[in-house]
């Protein structure tokens, strides 16, 4: 086997590609949790994204419609999670679940007119320049413009909260909603929005698998990238530039299994299934032996509901 | 008055006992378990399309999906058992010792195992499909249309169920191209289509022009579809999922068997069986072959289909040897039934080992 620089961008390329509804969702989740609220509806919201990408883009045709339709769908079932836990002030992780359960359920429900219907082919950008570079060709040109918002994202997201004053008030109401309560801010309103936002992201990660990665409709085809991408804020330590790399690693896994099958080399495969969340529990551990770190990286307030009138 | 009474008494005992008599003779009651969701478009959806084919036939059916294979298989048994129905079909490997638990509890009760060998009581028969048959002609076709020589096999679990189609799939090949090589990658699930594609993808970047698949979701044809090699559909005819890159699929069809068997129940005529149906009855189904395949190999397609309808061509003729040189089936003979269900040894040809 002459591994030539060529196959490795293909390779690299695959492995980006699996990384996008991880980015997506992350990104979302990570400024859910940024305000303080803990989703943990992130699988959910995909698969309802997954189906109404798909079956708005067989019924209308149109890939803008679906797109921009997953990412509704997304938000529509997270105003359900903002409402319980921000207007009726329920506990974030058993409704989280519940929306999972919910989502996963209804998302069936709706699909089994969508079965066995071929997707549409998404238009990529650049595929002309893919041979014109060695290596960083296939890595850059030929993608979808999902694949480029994606990896722009964890760095709008980035910028967004480092250096915007909306980035800063979310960052408050996460870290201590009644200081930031006691300043004027709507911290109800805030954690809504961020909410929404979240929804949207895990909406449009999903419209990326069944439009785009794979375009099909299958029952629970998110098939636990939802969890993966939870793990992956925490193993980011809720910064999103590391939850590019981390997407990188998390996605790249099976394709670097895969790969190395095909060589001749074995890896035992229920390992790497749960290495994502064995690297998780690892970097919670390393960041909780440090209480500075924890101030620094954690959101004080995450996954605890807000009184107004405490 | 008392006339009256004893009239109409006797007259709708009458009446009570002819229901009775017409619904035991007609309300046979069909339960079907799945082990994954009616929508996957693949294993699950082509048994659900079976058991349409049953209702179809006028009998009532129920099923219940995503049946994990453990103790909760159990338990959805015995709650079908004890809601009156009268044959019980179990579409998984996994179900076998949960079937034959609950077959002993409900001797009335007719048990129908898919894919498995264990018959413990007499009311427990067992099916399954020649699909190596199938994989013959997958493979005759592959071995003739490669150019790389590569061949790629995204396999699923490695039971002798998946060995035997590895097998008999690179057995056909050689015959007719001895340069080919199978390079398998185990995906170690039945459907997840993130999961094929990524395996698809990366066989294809190693070099293999032609994809076989023993795994159930789409995501694989349309992966090929989009890198410009050739595939095979699994389970169902997926040519239009990859109009270009699939030259013909393997389809299961169990509604005549399903029809047959409740039939039988119906007509009191049920008895334990072992069914074992390839393309000669009718359960494997050759969908049909591309265009883009030249026109000799279509009519030699045709030829090997109907050879191994009639049995004059066998899967698993000899002379057949292992990876290490050994003989498995000797020249002239072909391989038994007991050596195909239990077959967990690669034949030569296939690369790498299988993972335990």
């Amino acid at each position: 086997m002459i591994i030539d620089i060529n196959f490795i961008g293909l390779i690299l390329a695959s492995i980006m590609a699996s990384a996008v509804p991880l980015i997506l969702a992350s990104c979302g989740e990570l400024i859910t949790e940024r305000s303080g609220v803990l989703n943990l509806g992130v699988e959910g919201m995909m698969i309802i994204g997954a189906i109404s990408g798909f079956a708005l883009m067989t019924v209308t045709g149109s890939l803008i419609i679906a797109i921009v339709g997953a990412m509704l769908a997304g938000v529509l079932i997270s105003t359900i999670f903002a409402f319980l836990t921000q207007t009726l002030i329920t506990n974030h992780v058993a409704t989280g679940l519940a929306l999972t359960i919910f989502g996963i359920g209804i998302s069936a429900m709706i699909g089994k007119n969508f079965v066995g219907i071929p997707g549409k082919e998404f238009p990529v950008l650049f595929e002309g320049l893919k041979d014109t570079i060695p290596l960083l060709g296939p890595i850059l040109f030929g993608h979808s413009i999902v694949f480029y918002f994606a990896f722009s994202l964890p760095f709008i997201t980035s910028y967004f909260l480092k250096k915007t004053k909306i980035g800063l008030i979310v960052r408050a109401v996460g870290d201590s909603p009644e200081s930031a309560s006691n300043q004027g801010i709507n911290v109800r309103l805030v954690r809504y929005a961020c909410i929404l936002y979240g929804g949207a992201m895990s909406g449009l990660a999903g419209a990326y698998l069944s439009m785009i990665y794979t375009p099909q409709w299958i029952e629970n085809m998110t098939g636990g990238r939802g969890w993966i991408a939870l793990a992956l804020v925490v193993f980011s330590t809720w910064n999103p530039i590391k939850i590019l790399i981390g997407a990188m690693i998390f996605g790249g896994l099976t394709i670097i299994q895969f790969h190395m099958q095909a060589i001749g080399v074995r890896i035992p495969v229920q390992f790497l299934t749960a290495l994502p969340y064995i690297v998780t529990i690892i970097v919670l551990v390393v960041i909780s032996r440090d209480s500075r770190k924890i101030r620094l990286s954690t959101p004080s307030s995450l996954g605890k509901s807000f009184h107004k009138d405490n | 008055m008392h006339k009256f009474f004893i009239r109409s008494f006797v007259s709708s005992l009458v009446l009570l006992f002819t229901f009775t008599v017409a619904a035991i003779a007609k309300d046979v009651k069909a339960a079907f378990v799945y082990i994954g969701p009616t929508g996957d478009h693949g294993w699950t959806y082509q048994h659900d399309v079976g058991r349409k084919a049953v209702e179809a036939a006028g009998f009532k059916t129920t099923y219940v999906e995503g049946v994990p294979e453990s103790a909760d298989a159990e338990r959805v048994l015995r709650q079908l058992a004890n809601s009156g129905h009268d044959v019980i079909f179990t579409t998984s490997f996994g179900y076998m010792n949960p079937t034959n638990k609950v077959a002993k509890e409900f001797p009335n009760v007719k048990f129908e195992h898919a894919t498995g060998y264990k018959r413990e009581h007499p009311n427990v028969s067992t099916y399954a499909a020649r699909f190596y048959e199938g994989r013959t002609i997958l493979g005759t076709i592959a071995g003739t249309m490669t150019k790389s020589n590569v061949i790629g096999y995204v396999a699923s679990f490695p039971i002798p169920e998946v060995i035997r189609g590895i097998n008999s799939f690179t057995l056909a090949a050689q015959k007719v191209n001895p340069n080919i090589k199978t390079k398998i990658v185990w995906a170690f699930t039945w459907y997840d289509p993130g999961k094929e594609a990524e395996a698809a993808k990366a066989l294809i970047d190693q070099g293999a022009d032609v994809i076989a698949q023993h795994t159930d979701s789409t995501a694989i044809v349309q992966i090929a579809e989009k890198a410009g090699v050739y595939a095979f559909g699994q389970a169902s005819d997926m040519d239009k999922f990859a109009p270009k890159a699939v030259l013909t699929s393997v389809e299961n069809n169990w509604g005549p068997y399903y029809v047959d068997r409740v039939k039988a129940v119906a007509n009191g005529t049920w008895n334990q069986k072992d069914t074992w149906h390839g393309i000669g009855d009718g359960m494997v189904v050759i969908s049909d072959l591309d265009s883009q395949m030249p026109a000799d190999l279509r009519s030699k397609v045709k030829k090997l289909q109907a050879d191994l309808a009639s049995g004059k061509v066998h899967s698993f003729t000899g002379p057949i040897y292992d990876q290490k040189g050994n003989l498995m089936v000797a020249e002239g003979k072909t391989a038994d039934d007991g050596m195909l269900a239990g077959m967990m040894t690669y034949v030569k040809g296939v690369e790498g080992d299988i993972p335990k």
